[in-house]
């Protein structure tokens, strides 16, 4: 069973995503803003983490530079999962080492080829 | 909605004008969603209830009404490379054969039958372009049709909401074929370029531009009773090149509905004209619709 880190402030967002996921046979994990979620990659790295961009304490992208920079902080595939929806946020977020974008409202069908093709599926 | 009675009356017209239309049934199972259909037809044209709209179509300006109910009626579901697994048969097996079967030619024609709102034949023509350098010199055609005019003006357009844009693709493709223009997303003119829309019911003449070489009809037949079905198979194969294919959705098979179509070897969903090795599937003559 392959663990999926959802990384967003909104509860209500953490909780349609882990829904999303435990029905495509994924563990879940959560962290409410960018410094848990690390902390939590810390104690054990997950396969893959649903990014949200902006988050109070620590931002995604934050986050995603720390993570980088980590012992095994390259093996988890990383899907920023935002409202942040033009081209320039987009770029900046690869650039700095995301594997996919999910723009906010998506659906199970974007979040599943997502996965997909970041082999998770 | 009033009576039983007349909720049964306004019923029966819709369905009456669905059935015209497109070839489809309004089944009990589908009814209970058909005030979630009408809901935003019903604000833009004045009325408060059903039977209220219903009436509005006997009116002297009922017929864009009435063209407006049925498009508002149809699944316009439809979404990027949608069952990841054919368009992969697609890329590596299917458009190969066809491609190799096309050398001396060098012309692709296409036709995709109920293409809704455009994912589908642009997914197509993105597999098409991202093999440019193979079909350098090659004319490529899609037609693309649907019975819904609402569905081919949004194709037309190629303008997608972030939520249509992304669903079905990745990333990379998306910034790479759509331009992103005050939070919409525009497609790449090159994409569009091979595709001509037009709106057509499946049930009539095929289109301009046969023989095709590969016609896609997908999630369309579902809707259809078995005759109407039988119709469409008709068409199709009336249209296609003796060599050409036919994909079908997932779930769609002609095995039990027309003689005329036989599966490909090793090609999961698609099917060509009935061949000698295979005398079951052999075309027959005069196979058509039991619908008038
Ligand atoms: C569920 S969508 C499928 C779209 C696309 N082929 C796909 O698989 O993603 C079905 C489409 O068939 C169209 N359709 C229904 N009846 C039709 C008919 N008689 N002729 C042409 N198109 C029709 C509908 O308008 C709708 O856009």
């Amino acid at each position: 069973m392959k663990n999926c880190l959802i990384v967003d402030d909104s509860r209500v967002i953490r909780k349609v995503s882990r829904h999303l996921l435990e029905g495509m046979g994924f563990a879940v994990t959560e962290a409410a803003d960018g410094k848990d979620a690390l902390a939590q990659c810390t104690a054990q790295m997950p396969d893959v983490i649903l990014l949200d961009w902006n988050m109070p304490v620590m931002s995604g992208m934050e986050f995603l530079g720390h993570l980088r920079e980590q012992e095994g902080g390259d093996k988890p595939r990383v899907v920023f999962c935002t409202t942040e929806n033009d081209i320039e946020h987009i770029r900046a977020a690869i650039d700095a080492g995301a594997d996919e974008y999910v723009m906010k409202p998506f659906d199970r069908e974007t979040l599943h080829v997502k996965l997909q093709l970041v082999g998770m599926v | 909605m009033g009576s039983a009675t007349e909720r049964d009356m306004t019923h029966e017209v819709l369905a009456q004008l669905l059935a015209e239309r497109t070839g489809q049934d309004l089944s009990p199972s589908r009814r209970w969603r058909v005030e979630t259909a009408l809901s935003a037809l019903l604000r833009e044209s004045d009325a408060t209830t059903i039977d209220e709209l219903v009436a509005k179509l006997t009116s002297p300006f009922g017929c864009p009404l009435s063209s407006r109910v049925a498009d508002a009626l149809l699944n316009n579901e439809t979404y990027f490379f949608r069952d990841q697994q054919v368009f992969d048969v697609l890329a590596k097996s299917a458009l190969p054969k066809l491609i190799a079967q096309r050398q001396d030619k060098r012309r692709l024609s296409i036709w995709c039958v109920g293409c809704s709102t455009g994912q589908e034949p642009l997914s197509l023509s993105m597999l098409l372009a991202e093999r440019a350098a193979m079909l350098d010199d090659w004319q490529i055609n899609i037609v693309a049709t649907d019975v819904s005019h609402r569905a081919i003006d949004v194709a037309r357009r190629g303008v997608y909401t972030p939520f249509e844009a992304q669903r079905g693709l990745g990333i990379e493709r998306m910034i790479r074929w759509f331009e992103e223009v005050d939070g919409r997303w525009k497609v790449s003119p090159r994409l569009l370029k091979p595709i001509r829309y037009q709106q057509h019911n499946a049930l009539h003449a095929p289109p301009m531009g046969s023989p095709f070489d590969l016609v896609l009809c997908r999630n369309v037949l579902l809707y259809f009773d078995k005759p109407t079905r039988q119709q469409v198979f008709s068409q199709i194969a009336a249209s296609l090149a003796d060599d050409g294919m036919l994909l079908l959705g997932a779930g769609e098979t002609p095995v039990g509905q027309t003689a005329r179509f036989a599966p490909v070897k090793d090609l999961t969903g698609f099917y060509c004209l009935g061949t000698p090795d295979m005398p079951e599937a052999r075309p027959r003559t005069a196979e058509v619709p039991a619908r008038g």
